[in-house]
């Protein structure tokens, strides 16, 4: 393939930024300078949609109506563990008003659903209203024949445990980078382990350390509870399906749809406009989807399936919890000698409990194990959240090296800088440790009085995700419109306001001339909001699409300007030669010169672009102060400041929204959540949200964001996301936060006031 | 006077009345017309309606909107599914998360939480009736300039409740603000921007 050469910036803010040539395919845009040089890369560009979401003009899922809808509701198990003998549905089918029964299915074949938790959906029934469907559920009668159960991750893992699964199971990964081995054995419950990259040898590694310490950390269970629930509208007509959809992956659902019923993926249309909330767990049909499908085809009318509150909590996707045996090595000079790591989770009755790859990639050691085990429980499944893994792995190893730390009596960030090979991080060390004034930590539990500050810091980092199979065109209207179009959907993250920026910036006009339409199969292709993989994989695809139609207007101008294309360039709102500016005319103008009424460009993803990255990872460090009450054990957040690296940044104030809530999602994990499980009956008593803990307004901290740019010259963007890396750090800065304030470590979360009166020996 | 019979007209809440008949498909309701008198006795007679739809005048963003309810039905699914406005969301559907606040009579209710027939003669202010002839209300405006959302499924509860305390007091500090929202819920935890603007929003008043 033909290439050329083109320069672009390399380095990060607040260290130094050279330039790089990068040899790139000839259809490559030139490459940008860094975002002080851009006009709306980088900038603080309102939503675009904000007025929709502002006026309540934004239509969700939940309140699209259709002609002739029906509504679905569930009956959900009522034990945890039973072989269903019979299910009769004669009262409910006729009821007035219910036009359809669908049984749920686990596996092929199975006349009633095996049941493995409580709460589990069991048949889905659609009637003209939702309180018809409510009526029917209730009128059905399920013969249980119940059986020994287990919710508890510890004892599920006992060879005598009630078994979950008898045989083997797989489980593909969703598009939300939970990472998910196949072929792993089962005993029992226990499936695993999953050992990840082994390297060097343990034993040599911990006899050549001066301090070795093992702990065991542990994280509990925490469900997604975004506001909108799951569901879906399957509104299935002879010439095809069109699935409204609370997703966040147009394509997934799609695919997932077209091979569960058999039909050619041109004939199944999903839409999201607006979507509330996913942080993970809304990839793929669902539950719900399925359920309406088999409905609506069975009926002939539209059919809406949205999860209550209830089952959102249970069946529709949680964190799994985990509980992380640690052990490490170090030398009195800070290097690590050897990482053992050992962990066991929950995703009930799913897989995906990993603690992920941090302790494995993040510091330099030459010796690491670890060995990850899926713990099977009667308890609904697990999904991809926020950084799943990462999570829960940075808790164990952000401690454990904080602990290592105070036992060779180096700084936590001296460790570091010893420790960590990652550019972005150390920038981000300095600079966050000058805005936090970290030079003002004290000894841990040195404070006198009955409320002690602590002050506490923990890093993470995140893998560069991106998919080349992403997708936008650009069209250029003649009455001066100008569209992108894309399958991506937006979860609330800016991806349509991001789309704009880039287009805008290539074609030299403002983001607000654009009309972005996304969150639709019938536009191209784009991957799922996860992993954070989304801006990394449909900005470049954009910006090469504008810059695509951009040179067809060009050939097309050229003549009227008695010029050649090559030597003309679009900025502020103009076409203009680069070598005479007399030569020009407006966007405009050149848009209504077209001899054809519109033209467009379709460009996907390219593969990075060759050439050395200046660190692997995206990576953040994150500083947190606190206060503990230690009459009250209650815990009260008072800063966090915040150094986060994602390629280029290209809207600052939606990255800014975006760190906020992956740390305000972060305290919450610390400090409140936690999914509980009744272990006599298996079901899961704190379903509703004023028992299920969470942060409200009175608990937010002030929250300080360094923002840096890290150009690594790998697209025509070099953006990434921001969406998981700034979830990962914060618990385990908190936890470390809590040590240095009472001079106790706490090491399994959340850390409740009563798990602090029980440290200080209060309890 | 006024303030009593405005508390009367109030009526069951609908915890306690769902509580009190045990079921949440509950049919009938008994439709207070009058209040009582001084000896006890009923001014006017009461009457029962239900099941069936009962059709209800309601004011409604200035204007009285005619629509017919089960009684049972819920001010949030009156808005929702029989006048369109469907900016009020319902999350908790218990009065735990305010993504369903509008007003009544100016003063922020959960709709999920009032029955759509106690409404009566006052008026129902919802996100979509906030801005005055096409004008964007200060709080919307800066909700923009702010990014005070992510998803935006909390938006309108949060520009409902900020919105509110800005009539009441036009000089919030962070912490009135704070306080002022501190019922509403957002998962994406947009919360500093949206004190951000609404701070903004108060200073752009004056």
């Amino acid at each position: 393939m033909e290439k050329k050469k083109i320069k672009m910036p390399y380095g990060i803010t607040g260290d130094k930024i050279s330039e790089v040539e990068r040899e790139v395919p000839m259809n490559e845009p030139e490459g940008w300078p860094v975002n002080a040089e851009l006009k709306h890369v980088g900038k603080r560009v309102k939503r675009l949609d904000a007025q929709a979401k502002v006026t309540g003009a934004a239509q969700y899922t939940s309140d699209i109506q259709l002609p002739g809808l029906l509504v679905g509701k569930m009956l959900l198990a009522a034990h945890p563990s039973a072989e269903i003998r019979a299910i009769d549905t004669s009262k409910a089918e006729s009821l007035r008003g219910v036009y359809g029964i669908h049984m749920m299915q686990n596996e092929e074949g199975e006349e009633y659903p095996k049941v493995r938790y409580a709460g589990q959906p069991i048949v889905a029934v659609a009637a003209t209203s939702e309180a018809i469907a409510e009526e029917a559920v209730a009128m059905i009668k399920v013969d249980y024949n119940t059986m020994p159960f287990v919710v508890d991750v510890e004892k599920a893992m006992d060879p005598e445990a009630p078994i979950v699964y008898e045989a083997p199971v797989e489980q593909t990964a969703s598009e939300g980078g939970e990472e998910i081995e196949s072929g792993l054995q089962l005993k029992g419950n226990v499936r695993g382990p999953n050992v990840g990259k082994p390297r060097g040898e343990l034993e040599p590694g911990f006899a050549s350390a001066d301090v070795v310490l093992e702990n065991t950390y542990r994280t509990q269970v925490q469900t997604h509870n975004a506001l909108e629930s799951h569901g879906m509208i399957v509104d299935w007509k002879p010439d095809g399906v069109t699935i409204y959809a609370s997703t966040q992956g147009t394509q997934g659902v799609r695919n997932e749809f077209a091979d569960l019923f058999e039909l050619p993926r041109s004939k199944v249309r999903v839409v999201v406009e607006f979507m509330g909330g996913g942080f993970g767990a809304k990839h793929g049909l669902g539950t719900h989807g399925v359920a309406a499908g088999h409905l609506a085809k069975k009926t002939g009318r539209p059919v809406k399936m949205m999860a209550t509150r209830k089952e959102e909590q249970i069946s529709q996707g949680n964190r799994p919890n985990s509980i992380q045996y640690l052990k490490v090595g170090v030398k009195k000079n800070g290097e690590l000698t050897a990482i053992e790591q050992k962990s066991h989770g929950t995703a009930g009755v799913g897989l995906g409990a990993g603690v992920g790859g941090v302790a494995q990639t993040m510091y330099t050691c030459p010796n690491f194990r670890t060995e990850q085990y899926d713990v099977f429980t009667h308890a609904g499944p697990g999904a991809a959240w926020r950084a799943p893994g990462a999570v829960q792995g940075i808790f164990g190893l952000e401690q454990i090296l904080d602990e290592l730390a105070e036992k060779i009596g180096m700084d936590p960030l001296a460790l570091r800088d010893k420790v960590d090979p990652s550019k972005v991080r150390k920038v981000g060390r300095k600079v966050g440790a000058e805005r936090f004034a970290w030079s003002r930590r004290k000894p841990a539990g040195s404070g006198t009085g009955v409320v002690k500050k602590g002050i506490g810091v923990a890093q993470s980092s995140w893998w560069r995700i991106h998919s080349t199979n992403a997708t936008a065109e650009v069209k250029i209207f003649k009455d001066g419109a100008i569209e992108v179009r894309s399958g991506v959907q937006d979860i609330g993250t800016g991806t349509k306001t991001i789309l704009a920026q880039v287009v805008a910036e290539e074609l030299g006009i403002t983001p607000e001339e654009i009309m972005v339409r996304i969150g639709d199969t019938l536009f191209p292709d784009a991957p799922g909001s996860g992993g954070s993989q989304v801006t990394a994989s449909i900005t470049p695809a954009a910006r090469n699409a504008a810059y695509q139609v951009k040179r067809k207007l060009f050939d097309m101008v050229a003549d009227q300007l008695e010029i050649d294309a090559s030597e003309l360039k679009a900025e502020n709102g103009q076409v203009i030669s680069t070598k005479d500016a007399s030569k020009k005319m407006t966007f405009r103008e050149a848009l209504a010169s077209m001899p054809v009424s519109q033209v467009s460009a379709t460009e996907s993803r390219t593969k990075e672009y060759a050439g050395e990255y200046l660190h692997w990872d995206l990576g953040s460090v994150q500083f947190v102060e606190l206060n503990v009450d230690t009459e009250t054990g209650m815990i009260k957040i008072d800063k966090v400041t915040a150094a986060h690296s994602c390629g280029r940044p290209i809207n600052i104030t939606q990255l800014e929204s975006q760190i906020n809530g992956g740390i305000i999602q972060g305290i919450s994990y610390a400090l409140y959540e936690d999914r509980i499980l009744d272990r006599n009956t298996g079901h899961m008593v704190n379903h509703t949200l004023d028992t299920y803990k969470v942060p409200y307004a009175m608990d937010i901290p002030e929250i300080d964001i360094a923002l840096m740019e890290d150009y690594n010259a790998k697209s025509s963007t070099d953006a990434y996301g921001i969406g998981e890396p700034s979830n990962i750090a914060t618990a385990a800065a908190i936890a470390n936060a809590v040590y240095n304030a009472i001079g106790v470590r706490i090491r399994e979360i959340p850390i409740t006031p009563a798990k602090v009166l029980a440290a200080l020996g209060k309890a | 006077m006024e303030n009593n019979e405005k508390l009367t007209k109030k009526g069951t809440s609908r915890r306690g009345f769902l509580k009190g008949a045990g079921l949440t498909t509950a049919g009938t309701i008994v439709l207070q017309t009058g209040v009582l008198g001084k000896d006890g006795k009923k001014t006017e007679e009461s009457k029962t309606v239900g099941p069936d739809p009962v059709t209800i005048e309601m004011k409604v963003n200035g204007k009285v909107r005619s629509l017919a309810v089960e009684p049972r039905s819920t001010l949030a699914e009156a808005l929702r599914d029989k006048l369109q406005l469907t900016g009020t969301k319902v999350v908790c559907d218990r009065g735990s998360c305010s993504a369903c606040t509008v007003w009544i009579d100016k003063s922020p209710v959960n709709a999920c939480m009032t029955f759509a027939m106690d409404v009566g003669d006052r008026e129902v202010t919802t996100v979509e009736g906030l801005a005055v002839d096409g004008q964007l209300h200060p709080i919307q405006e800066a909700f923009i300039d702010h990014d005070a959302m992510q998803c935006g499924y909390c938006t309108p509860g949060m520009i409902m409740s900020t919105a509110h305390l800005l009539e009441e007091n036009p000089n919030p500090t962070l912490e009135d603000v704070k306080h002022a929202t501190r019922g509403n819920y957002c998962r994406c935890g947009t919360y500093p921007h949206v004190f951000q603007a609404t701070l903004a929003a108060a200073k752009k008043i004056k």
